[in-house]
């Protein structure tokens, strides 16, 4: 059984702080993090690999060089390696084009079952996900909220939804997008990090191995664009009163009559 | 000459389970004849989507809510949600009628459908919307209607506009509770379409072997029109604070705080990761303003808040603020409230 766990760097800190001037996100100083979702879906898979050895644990992500640092903490807590896909033709790419490369890779690198978090911490999307699940032509099974049974060809999950739970089997292969309270995912091993400094289990891949066209992904072939962005603004402004406390439960229920939330 | 001739309309798809029509779609309805009346050189319709067995005859329900027309695909493999048959469906409904956008709302269903759609037609899918406009601009100068989408990321911390200019459909999911609904005109009259799928396989790959109901909240803080919000600085009051609920008919909810300090339920939560509320009225006592909490109730219609604080966050997004402490005011509003219900 292979289990390739896609995971995204993201910054540590959704505190957003905008250069007045140009409307740059400022990022220096925040540092960077596994998406908490797909730390969640990591630590399923090597629960996986804790019952059946014979599991083998790829974790995969897209973006830049430095995000390796992140696949090789994967593989200290117990991953067998990991696969960066890095390419300046990827950058800039939406959830559309996103899940155009990461198909490429991970059908070069082959899986029985594909494990993306549900929803990614900055972008916010939970599309990724879904869409390489149709890029594979595989089922998906979203908001997995534990691994109950994994056989030969079919896998058995329970999903957490609004007001029910559904208990679910999936044909394998597929992709199922999980949540970060499924679990507590373990610590890095000390022994994992000395086999890393002896060998490099990170492999690199650029579209020279892939040989996706250049044309649908990175801007030019992500069909949204982000036309513009803001932090929040103070529209109405806010009048504050300071009164005695008499006084401000009075002009409350004042206010709430005038209203008519107050009526008989 | 614009690009997209073929393309026209606006499209939403009507979620249902059991023949019940989720509320976000006829939110969804309501803002799209917002959006085909800014636009009227266009002679755009609003179509619903219904997608189910039996359900037919929910199709007036539909245009009852500002649908011009419906179009019904009904077929036994629709009766329960399936990533796999949905899809299927609704893309061929797409490839067959060319919408020049296509609205879902972004509930669990939509959010799993939508971008298994929009990856299979190769278009731009916003996610989780809150603001939709047409840029009125570009339709002049184009001949094309393009759709600013705005959305939060980042945790609510940052805004976006998405546009979608070279594909169609262009597709976006919508958060429940951020447009209005719009009455309901059970005389309208519109069209009814039904399609027939054509199925390249019926086989399903993913079987749903149990459903099993949370344990059932004792209040739905999302339906309740008044809404009294508990905040950590209000911890220690929460018994005048459920009076103060209960003189205006209302429902206690809080922040993520109050949950974890173990004085509410998790799913009187509003926020980020809690509910998105929408009542005509919040009282927001002793809660600081995070964006985590302010992004699931800001829409509110009428923000009142109480904090000792007078640099709180909170009042940023009210209507009117109280520098107060909440355990003397609440009291006294009780009393206020009393009186003003006798005058
Ligand atoms: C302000 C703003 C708004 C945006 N809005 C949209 C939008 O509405 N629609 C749109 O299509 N794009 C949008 N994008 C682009 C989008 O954020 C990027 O494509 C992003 O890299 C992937 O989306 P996500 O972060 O939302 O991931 P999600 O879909 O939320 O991520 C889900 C899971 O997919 C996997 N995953 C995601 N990215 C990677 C990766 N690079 N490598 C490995 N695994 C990964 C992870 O397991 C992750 O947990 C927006 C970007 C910005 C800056
Ligand atoms: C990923 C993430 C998701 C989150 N999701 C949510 C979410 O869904 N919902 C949510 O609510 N939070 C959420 N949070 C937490 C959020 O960031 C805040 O920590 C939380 O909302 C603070 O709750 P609070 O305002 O009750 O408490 P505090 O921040 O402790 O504020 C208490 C306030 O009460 C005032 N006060 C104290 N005593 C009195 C008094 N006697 N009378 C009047 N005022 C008084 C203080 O001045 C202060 O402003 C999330 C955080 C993260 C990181």
């Amino acid at each position: 059984m292979k289990i390739v766990v896609l995971e995204k760097q993201v910054p540590d800190s959704t505190e957003i702080t905008v250069d007045k001037k140009t409307g740059a996100l400022i990022r220096d100083g925040v540092p960077a993090i596994t998406n908490p979702d797909d730390l969640a879906g990591l630590e399923a898979a090597l629960e996986l690999k804790d019952k059946n050895p014979d599991t083998e644990v790829v974790v995969m992500t897209m973006g830049l060089p430095k995000a390796a640092e992140m696949l090789k903490e994967g593989v200290a807590m117990g991953a067998d390696k990991g696969v960066l896909l890095t390419d300046r033709v990827l950058g800039g790419s939406d959830t559309c084009a996103t899940s155009i490369a990461l198909a490429a890779a991970l059908k070069k690198v082959g899986f029985d079952l594909v494990i993306a978090g549900r929803q990614a911490i900055d972008g916010d999307t939970a599309q990724v996900g879904p869409q390489t699940a149709e890029r594979l032509d595989i089922p998906q099974v979203t908001y997995v909220d534990e691994i109950l049974e994994v056989k030969e060809d079919s896998i058995t999950v329970k999903r957490s939804l609004e007001d029910v739970e559904q208990i679910v089997t999936a044909k394998l292969p597929c992709v199922i997008t999980t949540l970060s309270g499924m679990n507590k995912p373990r610590y890095m091993q000390c022994d994992n990090i000395v086999d890393l400094c002896k060998e490099d289990k990170i492999e690199v891949l650029t579209n020279a191995e892939l040989g996706i066209d250049p044309e649908t992904v990175g801007f030019k072939g992500s069909p949204t664009s982000v036309k513009t962005t803001f932090t929040k603004d103070v529209t109405d402004k806010t009048e504050v009163f300071t009164l005695s406390e008499q006084e401000t439960a009075d002009m409350i229920a004042k206010t709430l009559k005038e209203k008519q939330i107050i009526t008989k | 000459m614009a690009r997209f001739e073929e393309y026209k309309d606006i499209f939403v798809f009507v979620e249902q389970e059991n023949g019940n029509i989720a509320e976000v779609s006829y939110e969804l309805i309501s803002e799209a004849r917002k959006l085909v009346a800014s636009i009227p050189e266009f002679g755009y319709k609003v179509v619903g989507v219904l997608l189910g067995e039996n359900v037919k005859e929910k199709a007036q329900e539909v245009i009852s809510h500002g649908a011009d027309k419906v179009i019904v695909v009904d077929d036994a493999l629709l009766k329960d949600y399936s990533t796999q048959f949905y899809a299927d469906a609704l893309t061929q409904v797409v490839l067959a009628h060319k919408p020049d956008s296509m609205l879902t709302g972004a509930t669990p269903l939509g959010r799993d459908l939508a971008p298994r759609v929009a990856a299979r037609l190769n278009v731009g899918l916003t996610a989780d919307a809150t603001k939709i406009e047409v840029d009125l601009e570009y339709a002049k100068e184009t001949g094309e209607s393009l759709l600013d989408v705005t959305r939060p990321t980042f945790g609510g911390n940052l805004f976006g506009t998405i546009v979608c200019k070279d594909t169609r459909p262009q597709m976006a999911t919508i958060r429940p509770k951020v447009f209005e609904l719009a009455p309901t005109d059970t005389t309208r009259t519109g069209e009814v379409e039904e399609f027939t799928p054509s199925w390249t396989t019926t086989d399903p790959q993913v079987f749903v072997e149990k459903v099993i109901e949370k344990v059932k909240a004792d209040v739905d803080i999302t339906k309740a029109n008044i809404l009294v919000g508990a905040g950590r600085g209000a911890e220690n009051c929460l018994d005048v604070l459920q009076k103060v609920a209960d003189e205006l008919g209302g429902v206690v909810c809080c922040t993520r705080a109050v949950v974890e300090d173990g004085f509410l339920d998790k799913d009187r939560q509003v926020g980020q990761t809690g509910k998105t509320v929408r009542p005509s009225l919040y009282i927001a006592c002793g809660i600081s303003g995070a964006v985590q909490h302010c992004a699931g109730m800001d829409k509110s219609d009428l923000i009142i808040s109480i904090n000792r604080d007078p640099q709180a966050e909170i009042f940023n997004i009210s209507n009117m603020g109280f520098v107060g402490d909440c355990a003397t005011v609440l009291p006294l509003l009780v009393e206020s409230i009393k009186a003003a219900k006798a005058e």
